[in-house]
């Protein structure tokens, strides 16, 4: 249950916050191939984790707020910059912009908690607890390739779709955001091992292809 | 590595998931009767099939769903997957393909394939009967 009041006083500490990757910055800068792969931590996000029967009334309200909750594996739901991945059939991770906190001046986190009310399930406040890589280019999927097995082609995994699989071995939720795009979001304490398996998957491509 | 059709995923590698024991394993209904020994063999007791073995699968990784499957421990072929609290289906469909399978002596055959499913047994479990011989399937 997200204790939003609580969090009225982080504002002075936002400043001083580092994402997981952070340390990163300058090796993903120099790892990245402009016009062929590009590796970058993304933004902070407010992301909440919901557990709600999706059929039942309570789950009606949530999908309301949520803008949609998805139906089933791969889809993904959400509306007006708000993504609501599925994770389960009774679970979801709403991703929106860092704004829509509540300790930002958003209501996202509050409103999602008002609409479950009393009824079986949870709102968790997880913005802290996975960061996003964005990865786009040519080579994008070639480099995940290495390390996902399922079926990346376009045909099977379509932009504005997300999986919850393992990339590089660990558990990783794979987003499609476009044709050449993944978000990927893998929890704070694997963020640096996912960088620097990323980083070590593109550096092929820095040199000129061997025919 | 196997392929596991998750119900709610669809095919995953084996990594993805964890193995939850045998199924079919009821709670005894009056745990305060059971005696130190019957209480053990509740808790530890499994059975070693060799042949099609019913058990728990949870797809950690992905949907974190429990569900069972029906594999077979010689072969590792699925044979079916389904939902939790369903009863053990029926594994007579997939015939045994090879020619060499029924004659052997260390068959489990009991004949009847009913699962474990008494609520108050608390033996281990009797072989969970395979109806067709394992041996000799191997591909
Ligand atoms: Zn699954």
């Amino acid at each position: 249950m997200a204790n939003t009041a609580a969090l009225n006083g982080i504002n002075g500490l936002r400043d001083i916050r580092r994402s997981p990757a952070s340390h990163l910055t300058a090796a993903l800068e120099a790892g990245s191939i402009e016009g062929t792969v590009v590796l970058q931590e993304g933004p902070f996000q407010t992301m909440a984790g919901i557990r709600v029967d999706p059929r039942s009334e309570e789950g009606a309200r949530v999908a309301a707020v949520a803008g949609g909750l998805p139906a089933r594996c791969g889809e993904v739901g959400g509306a007006d910059g708000v993504s609501v991945l599925w994770l389960g059939p009774s679970e979801f991770l709403v991703v929106a912009p860092e704004e829509a906190h509540d300790s930002l001046g958003g209501n996202l986190i509050g409103s999602l908690t008002a609409a479950l009310g009393g009824a079986p399930g949870q709102v968790v406040d997880l913005s802290a607890n996975r960061t996003t890589f964005e990865l786009s280019g040519a080579r994008a999927r070639a480099v995940l390739e290495k390390g996902c097995s399922l079926d990346l082609h376009p045909r099977s995994f379509p932009p504005g779709t997300a999986l919850n699989t393992e990339v590089g071995n660990i558990p990783v939720v794979l987003e499609k955001t476009g044709e050449e795009s993944f978000r990927l979001f893998p929890r704070a304490s694997f963020a640096d091992f996912l960088g620097r398996w990323l980083l070590d998957a593109m550096r092929e491509y820095a040199s000129p292809e061997v025919p | 590595m196997l392929l596991i059709s998750c119900p709610n995923c669809g095919s995953r590698d084996e990594t993805e998931f964890h193995y939850g024991g045998q199924a079919h394993v009821p709670y005894p209904e009056n745990p305060n009767e059971l005696d130190d020994r019957q209480w053990a063999e509740f808790l530890f007791y499994r059975d070693n099939t060799k042949g099609a073995f019913a058990e728990r699968w949870l797809h950690s990784t992905g949907c974190r769903q429990w569900f069972n499957m029906l594999r077979d421990t010689v072969t590792y072929e699925i044979q079916a997957v389904y939902p939790m609290g369903a009863a053990r289906p029926d594994k007579a469909a997939p015939a045994p393909e090879s020619g060499t399978a029924s004659t052997a002596p260390d068959s489990t055959t009991t004949g009847t394939a009913a699962p474990d499913i008494s609520g108050t047994s608390t033996a281990p479990a009797t072989p969970a009967a395979g109806t067709i011989a394992p041996e000799g399937a191997t591909k």
